[in-house]
């Protein structure tokens, strides 16, 4: 094991404690953002939490100033950085599986096997996937939609009236994720292992070796890596050129406790890694230096990390509700 | 995997052929003053009418893991159910999950053993399946289905039971032991039982695998004929309910079911773990599809401690347990209940192993 990291960052983090399960953590627009599993918002440092689910949210999605949340009252709700919640989409009562933000304000959204994407004009689009899907994702570019199941990946134009094709790999696959130049497509499955397809040749990609199910995920700002949690190290793989067939992954921010969550900063080649044990610790790919930004706090998983636009600022949170915010010194 | 069961979440599995009385038994359970609080998550296409603050509605999605393993279903939708669930601790003390009638219980239970992210937060506490007195004879020649969820029980409430006659009673019982000798069984009307009769039985739980006499050894029926020979203890070694068909047992007829049966063979000494060991894993992944249930507590040679272990069908849950007390006889005892089970064949390959 390593020796602890030398340099730290931990007298710059504003410690915050919520109580209550972070499902997501990050920024809309300017203000920090805290989502609860127990049903609350939490939009900057003062305000009050608000809560526009009527029991807990379950799934929730948020980039630049959209945040995407799906709750167990079944309703599908946007929210923006002023605050304002806005019901999108309604299934009646029905637990929320994933949720996924789209381009231009489109939306996506499953409950059981019933996948509905709405467009920026409130357009609804409904289809019926194979198996319950666990991960939605939009692609980079157009109107489609990755839909993990049982054995595969369904790929949907919603304005197309072509038959979804079908990505097939046997096992359930969980999340799913485009590459950000659209040439991969990425899911986590129940086994411990993530699928991986070249979507230009349909070609099959392999990555195995955890000790547990990869659960979050993060795209480096080029897109030429892929780090995922899930072992006793960030899992980074090389996407340039083929992909990561027959490539070692880089390992990183390597201690005696699984990777929980994982966030690249928006800018740099470095990694914000949390860890089941509560630890969060900054690295550099370029030499791996590594930055402590929490020594554990309570001892429970680190569920959500997220960075501002211009990765000065980073908010985690914890399973139990600890959470802090680091201000860079930029 | 058995260790540090305290805090870990006990989830209740109902299950029952349609009409026996599941969500009779259900409401019972969450309306008594016990001041816990459940988590109920029931098929979301049956029966409804169950008041309680949290109900989910799961749609039974059974697959199969993809790791060489035929018999490894397990329930996706439970999965991803119970760690949601597990985000609003302090929410509720204990799950209950009711399957509908024509579930098999195995892919739910294997759930909690295939699954790390769930094991580690719930343990699996008890299969509980609610029989009709009046239709299960008739469910259990027609209906695959019946038959798992009675070979698969922990606890069997032989519900209905106004609706029969003594007769009738004693001949639906006999049924459920042919199959099933090990499980609790209640005889009810319209579900009526303690619940400490279904709930944190800890039926799973290696540290409560106490005994594994067949059940029905136990006086707990009104037919005390005891004409069978002798009183058995725990160190008894003989067979309890391979020999013949229409054995008297307790005053219960002693059928011989032709395609599911339960085994026990024991052996009134130590064996070998380094025979043990493989045989065991070699035969639950030959003949685990044919296995339901596995049980068993062995006196390893040179170990002062007993070892216990329990399978799911391939999946098998061992570890050293408590020491051998001093006034305790080192008997190695193991029991299957299963699909067409070899007997000769289990009795020589335990015997084999023999230290």
């Amino acid at each position: 094991m390593p020796a602890a990291p030398v340099q730290t960052l931990v007298d710059r983090v504003t410690t915050l404690a919520f109580d209550r399960y972070v499902l997501r953590a990050g920024f809309l627009g300017d203000e920090m953002l805290f989502v609860f599993a127990d049903g609350g918002i939490q939009l900057g440092r003062e305000a009050a939490p608000m809560h526009p689910h009527a029991d807990a949210i379950l799934v929730a999605a948020h980039a630049g100033t959209r945040l995407l949340t799906g709750g167990d009252d079944g309703r599908i709700v946007e929210t923006g950085p002023d605050g304002r919640s806005v019901e999108i989409g309604n299934e009646k009562g029905r637990w929320i599986d994933a949720v996924a933000l789209g381009p231009d304000g489109s939306a996506g959204w499953s409950a059981g096997k019933n996948v509905t994407v709405r467009d920026s004009k409130g357009r609804l689009k409904t289809l019926t996937a194979p198996s319950t899907p666990q991960g939605l994702a939009f692609a980079p570019k157009g109107y489609r939609l990755a839909i993990a199941h049982i054995d595969g990946v369904t790929l949907w134009f919603p304005n197309a009236d072509a038959e979804p094709e079908r990505l097939t790999w046997k096992g359930p696959h969980l999340d799913t994720s485009f590459s950000p130049d659209n040439r991969f497509l990425i899911t986590s499955m129940q086994e411990n292992q993530l699928h991986g397809w070249r979507l230009a040749d349909k070609g099959h990609m392999r990555m195995s070796g955890y000790p547990s199910k990869t659960r979050s995920w993060s795209w480096s700002h080029d897109g030429l890596w892929l780090a995922t949690s899930g072992a006793e190290a960030a899992i980074i793989w090389p996407f340039a050129k083929e992909g990561p067939t027959g490539k070692a992954p880089r390992e990183c921010g390597i201690r005696p406790a699984k990777v929980s969550c994982v966030a690249f900063h928006p800018r740099a080649l470095v990694l914000a890694i949390g860890y089941e044990d509560g630890w969060v610790l900054l690295v550099r790919l370029t030499d791996a230096s590594e930055l402590l930004v929490r020594a554990g706090g309570d001892g429970t998983p680190i569920t959500a990390l997220g960075w501002d636009r211009d990765g000065k600022r980073l908010v985690f949170g914890s399973a139990s509700g600890g959470a802090g915010l680091l201000a860079l010194p930029v | 995997m058995s260790n540090t069961m305290t805090d870990k979440i006990p989830v209740t599995v109902l299950t029952g052929y349609l009409g026996a009385g599941k969500t009779t038994l259900l409401n019972r359970i969450l309306s008594e003053p016990h001041g816990k609080k459940y988590a109920v998550i029931v098929n979301e296409f049956g029966e409804i009418g169950i008041d309680n603050d949290l109900v989910v509605g799961a749609d039974e999605e059974v697959f199969e893991m993809n790791n060489g393993c035929i018999c490894c279903t397990v329930r996706g939708d439970l999965i991803r159910i119970i760690e949601t669930l597990m985000k609003r601790k302090g929410r509720f003390d204990a799950i209950i999950v009711e399957t509908t009638g024509l579930a098999d219980p195995a892919p739910v239970a294997q759930t909690f053993f295939v699954d790390q992210d769930v094991g580690d937060k719930a343990r699996l506490d008890a299969v509980v399946t609610v029989a009709d007195a009046k239709w299960l004879a008739a469910r259990l020649k027609d209906a695959p289905e019946a038959k798992n969820q009675i070979a698969f029980a922990d606890v069997i409430l032989l519900n209905k039971t106004d609706l029969v006659s003594p007769a009738e009673l004693r001949e639906v019982e006999a049924r459920i032991r042919a199959i099933n000798p090990y499980a609790r069984l209640h005889k009810t009307q319209k579900c009526q039982i303690p619940l400490a009769e279904v709930l944190d039985r800890g039926a799973f739980d290696l540290e409560r695998i106490l005994e594994i006499e067949p059940a029905f050894l136990e006086a707990d029926d009104h037919h005390h004929d005891h004409d069978h020979d002798g009183e058995c203890g725990p160190d008894c070694t003989h067979d309890h309910h391979h020999h013949g068909h229409h054995h008297h047992h307790g005053g219960l007829k002693h059928y011989h079911d032709e395609e599911m049966q339960s085994v026990s063979i024991a052996h009134p000494g130590d064996v070998d773990p380094e025979k043990f060991m493989p045989w065991i894993n070699d035969l639950v992944q030959t003949e685990g599809p044919n296995i339901l249930r596995s049980k068993g507590i062995l006196a390893f040679a040179r170990e002062s401690k007993r070892f216990v272990f329990q399978g799911v069908h391939m999946i098998l849950d061992g570890d050293l347990q408590r020491d051998w007390k001093p006034d305790e006889k080192r008997v190695s005892r193991i029991v299957f209940i299963g699909r067409n089970l070899n007997e000769d064949a289990l009795r020589q390959g335990f015997l084999s192993c023999v230290a």
